[in-house]
């Protein structure tokens, strides 16, 4: 505890407030979908991944089905399997820990793990983030829900804008050579495409498909340029690059 | 309970049973090479999907609103190292001034 305030942890906590802020909206969102108060506390502490919960409510208020919601909602949280095989090779957790930080596992916490460059950092930044987030969100949840329908609309407050800086902010850092930069501009091309044509939240999982399929073809044909591929080539040799 | 307290319970156990299942994939498949190059392409490619699912869709519309506005004034930050809370700042008072002059909605 006697660093507490490190840049992992400062991260995590930036992004804990400005995540756990919006919470307020999907609360007051959820009531006008139709949601009842403990349906949407529940999403919150029991789903706890925006996204998904997101999807779930905008299923609902579009008329849909409580199974298509859980579909969409399900489809969606698709990725966090995917971050949390990264969290499980960049951290490796014991098995008496696997329950809580699964449950951790969302798009910011993992962000901002996988951004630090030293274990200690990286699991620092996953806890604060992970944590100070659940705390934030679902307190804010609730606050949304009380509030009710005249604080729902995001875009009064600028939580629209704040959350297009927060994902911003997690991209930038990793955007340090040309391979990266490529890789996120043909993913937001390829998103932008996808989103007239298949249901909110696919655009998301067919993006993170075709990166996949595009890695599996490139591996070994390119240097490696993010933070894994950094890391595997101080293994392989030793002294030419320092982390 | 109503039925559609059945689909929340569904959803949130769904969810979670989606998160455990990222943690027991053998250790063996982890630690291939290939899976190192997916998941640092992955992760970017997320990441960029995210932002521009974040920046530019209204569900299933692509729309230009004061949001644009928030990125731009966020990279701009980014491009002068502000303090990460700084740039979520700014996309935040970015998108209520741009709305406020009504440069955009």
């Amino acid at each position: 505890m006697t660093k507490f305030l490190t840049p992992a942890t400062k991260m995590g906590l930036s992004i804990s407030i400005a995540t756990g802020l919006y919470g307020i909206s999907f609360g007051a969102l959820s009531i006008a979908a139709g949601l009842n108060l403990w349906q949407t506390v529940a999403l919150s502490a029991l789903m706890f991944t925006g996204g998904s919960q997101f999807a779930f409510i905008g299923v609902i208020s579009g008329g849909g089905a409580g199974s298509a919601a859980f579909s969409a909602a399900s489809l969606l949280g698709v990725r966090n399997a995917v971050y949390g095989m990264q969290i499980k090779q960049s951290l490796r957790p014991q098995g008496r820990q696997v329950p809580w930080m699964a449950q951790l596992t969302i798009d910011e916490s993992t962000a901002v793990s996988l951004g630090q460059a030293h274990m200690d950092e990286k699991r620092r930044g996953f806890i604060t983030a992970g944590a100070g987030i659940y705390i934030l969100w679902n307190l804010f949840t609730m606050l949304g829900a009380l509030l009710g329908e005249q604080m729902g609309d995001p875009a009064v407050w600028g939580l629209d804008g704040a959350a297009v800086a927060a994902f911003i902010g997690l991209l930038w850092p990793r955007l340090k050579s040309m391979q990266p930069v490529m890789i996120a501009l043909a993913a937001a091309v390829l998103t932008a495409l996808a989103v007239p044509v298949s249901a909110p939240g696919m655009p998301i999982l067919i993006t993170a498909v075709c990166a996949a399929i595009f890695a599996v073809f490139t591996s070994g044909k390119v240097p490696n340029a993010t933070e894994h591929g950094r890391l595997r080539s101080v293994e392989q040799e030793p002294g030419q690059e320092q982390e | 309970m109503s039925e559609l307290s059945w689909w929340v319970l569904a959803a949130c156990l769904s969810a979670y049973a989606i998160k455990l299942c990222g943690y027991f994939v053998p250790r063996k498949v982890l630690d291939s090479p290939i899976m190192s190059h997916v998941a640092s392409t992955l992760t970017v490619a997320l990441l960029a999907s995210l932002v521009t699912v974040n920046a530019f869709t209204s569900g299933q519309e692509l729309v230009i609103d004061a949001r644009i506005g928030a990125l731009g004034a966020a990279i701009i930050a980014l491009v002068f190292k502000a303090p990460y809370l700084v740039v979520v700042l700014v996309g935040a008072l970015a998108a209520i001034l741009l709305r406020a002059t009504g440069l955009a909605a």
